[in-house]
């Protein structure tokens, strides 16, 4: 085990390397001299030194490289040139909207997945395995960004759910409820989208531990259907449900962006689009390394948590 | 059969035989009305995107300002936008850039995803171990987001950059993919008696490799297909695809969710196309996968 673990940390480490690398090189894909894009034409000379210094242009590529990483190491992520603001600051700000709507997305979805999948590895290929397999189908295919201007063109606008519609975002600390209320639609937009992944994956699984010899064992001691399902196939089926939860991440922080963006959430993903579009490309820079570097730092821990549940994998 | 029977006898059985399993691929169960259905609809969109601007369509970017919001009629199939055009036209040029984007990336991806994992698959040694670990950092990084980077930081934007862009962060998938579907096939005895007898790796890869791991690839192609049409779409809608006015079913639903009280109809028939497609193309390849008895390959 702590073999193992130990393994796994050193790949981390050299993925997030990878990720620095390749955060650190976006700046250098901008077409001509990075300070003139970053800046703008009309940048004063006073600003063009301030970004040379910042970003140590004058230095070959790997010595600026070696400033960056040591600023970013110490949680300096610099300072946009475009707000005047600390980037690693508008992150801290931006950041737990989005663990607020993937947490939320993530209890809805296992919420409604698992007594599913359940309900449909009882009786494979009966009427409602059926209904199942087939909506779950047909959702898999409808992006996020469908089913959220859907839902805003039928919840927020036709109906007139308050706190729904774009630009209504309530922070948590001003009013509770409203903040729940407005964070509803992307959380069930994100939970749609994980919904049919775990449903499937935990349903055929359940099919499969459900013929093992134990199962008959536990069915023949007289042992209830309920209890069979929680007590002794759930764990066994949940390895692949954990995996496909752990990967998972970096689709939600994505579809995540989208909604942020549709209705005007003060999250990363919006952030990040706005600085997109107003050319802040040290904002842009450190948000990608941040959500990159927490995505592989999740994979991370399910790949423990996997290991937890299903020690045989660390042996192997 | 009986051992006592007569020569004729048993030559008649080895005929039997032999003839059943020529006809076993018939009695397999059929495809089915829906997949035939599905085929005919992406057919359909690759026509109208090809031919686009050979049919009898009006200008996608035409603004008539004396009938904008218009409703579905005879004259506009699916209504015009805020901006007078024809939405039918537009949804039927959108489709370029959604087809145009998914083969594109899918040809880079398994242009260079699966020679590596067949070949990777087929050496085994270092040459694997290295590919694979390489492939596997690379597919840890998240791709959505590497490609919302890269194609914000490398303007200006073009359907190309965003082919290649796209095509390239698909590449650890495809490899890993088609690496798995061939060693389960490099291990089985035939591929160890073409060894034997000395075949080169060249036949070994393209007359014993390559077509049983055919059925595999096209359902993962078609699938891989739907996911980058999705993530084109939402590109598009974030404003990191093409440029408007090219119209594109992303940026349709993007332009239309700023009139969406006022016209729904701008946002449900580009919603519309798109969901028809990528259902058919995940049916296609969901089916195709039962089909050939695909279980093993974990997508």
């Amino acid at each position: 085990m702590l073999r193992y673990v130990a393994k796994r940390l050193v790949l981390l480490f050299g993925i997030v390397f990878v990720i620095s690398v390749g955060s650190f090189y976006l700046i250098h894909l901008l077409p001509g001299n990075p300070a003139t894009v970053i800046l703008g034409f009309g940048a004063s000379p006073e600003a063009k030194a301030a970004l040379y210094r910042q970003l140590g242009l004058a230095h070959p590529i790997y010595l600026q490289y070696f400033t960056w990483i040591s600023n970013v190491v110490r949680g300096n992520l610099g300072t946009s040139f475009i707000s005047q603001t600390s980037v690693a600051g508008t992150i801290r700000a931006a950041l737990p909207i989005d663990l607020e709507i993937i947490v939320l997305s993530q209890i809805l979805a296992f919420a409604t997945a698992i007594p599913a999948a359940m309900r449909s590895a009882k009786r494979p290929d009966g009427p409602v395995d059926r209904l199942l397999g087939a909506s779950s189908f047909t959702l898999l295919s409808i992006p996020p960004f469908i089913i959220i201007v859907l839902m805003v063109l039928f919840i927020s606008i036709k109906l007139g759910v308050p706190h729904t519609g774009p630009s209504s975002y309530v922070s948590f600390a001003s009013d509770p409820l409203g903040n729940l209320a407005s964070l509803s639609l992307p959380s069930i937009t994100l939970a749609i989208g994980s919904f049919v992944v775990y449903y499937r994956i935990l349903r055929s699984d359940l099919i499969s531990t459900l013929q093992e010899e134990f199962i008959t064992m536990a069915r023949s001691k007289g042992l209830s259907q309920r209890r069979i399902m929680w007590s002794h196939a759930f764990r066994p089926s949940s390895v692949a449900l954990l995996g496909a939860a752990g990967v998972n991440i970096g689709g939600l922080l994505a579809a995540g962006f989208v909604v942020q963006y549709l209705l005007a959430i003060p999250g990363l993903g919006y952030t990040l689009i706005t600085a997109i579009n107003m050319s802040d490309f040290l904002l842009v820079q450190g948000i990608v390394l941040t959500v990159s570097v927490g995505v592989v730092v999740i994979n991370f821990l399910f790949d423990f948590i996997i290991n937890m549940v299903d020690p045989r994998i660390s042996r192997e | 059969m009986s051992s006592f029977g007569s020569p004729s006898d048993s030559l008649e059985q080895a005929l039997i035989e032999e003839y059943s399993i020529v006809e076993r691929p018939e009695k397999k169960k059929k495809l089915g009305l829906l997949f035939w259905i599905c085929v005919g609809w992406i057919g359909l969109n690759v026509i109208g995107a090809v031919f686009a601007s050979v049919l009898p369509l009006q200008n996608p970017l035409y603004e008539n300002f004396s009938a904008i919001n218009l409703g579905p009629s005879l004259h506009h199939l699916f209504g015009t936008d805020d901006l007078g055009r024809d939405i039918f036209a537009r949804v039927t040029y959108g489709a370029r850039v959604s087809i145009a984007v998914g083969t594109g990336a899918m040809v880079i991806g398994f242009g260079i995803g699966a020679p590596l994992g067949m070949l990777a698959a087929h050496r085994r040694g270092r040459f694997d171990a290295i590919l694979t670990t390489v492939m596997y950092v690379l597919l840890a990084f998240p791709a959505i987001i590497a490609t919302i980077a890269v194609l914000s930081f490398w303007t200006p934007r073009s359907l190309l950059k965003i082919i290649l862009v796209i095509g390239i962060a698909s590449v650890p998938l495809v490899y890993r993919v088609i690496r798995t579907a061939t060693l389960n096939v490099a291990t089985k005895d035939y591929i160890i008696a073409a060894k034997v007898q000395g075949a080169t790796d060249r036949r070994i890869l393209m007359k014993e490799l390559l077509p049983n791991i055919a059925p595999v690839g096209i359902s993962f192609l078609l699938i891989g297909v739907a996911t980058v049409v999705t993530l084109e779409g939402a590109l598009a809608f974030l404003g990191l695809s093409v440029n408007p006015p090219t119209p594109s079913w992303g940026n349709m639903i993007n332009e239309a969710r700023t009139v969406l009280a006022m016209n729904p109809w701008l946002v449900l028939f580009p919603s519309a196309a798109l969901c028809f497609f990528l259902l058919c193309l995940n049916f296609i390849g969901d089916r195709l996968r039962s089909h050939f008895d695909v279980t093993e390959v974990k997508l």
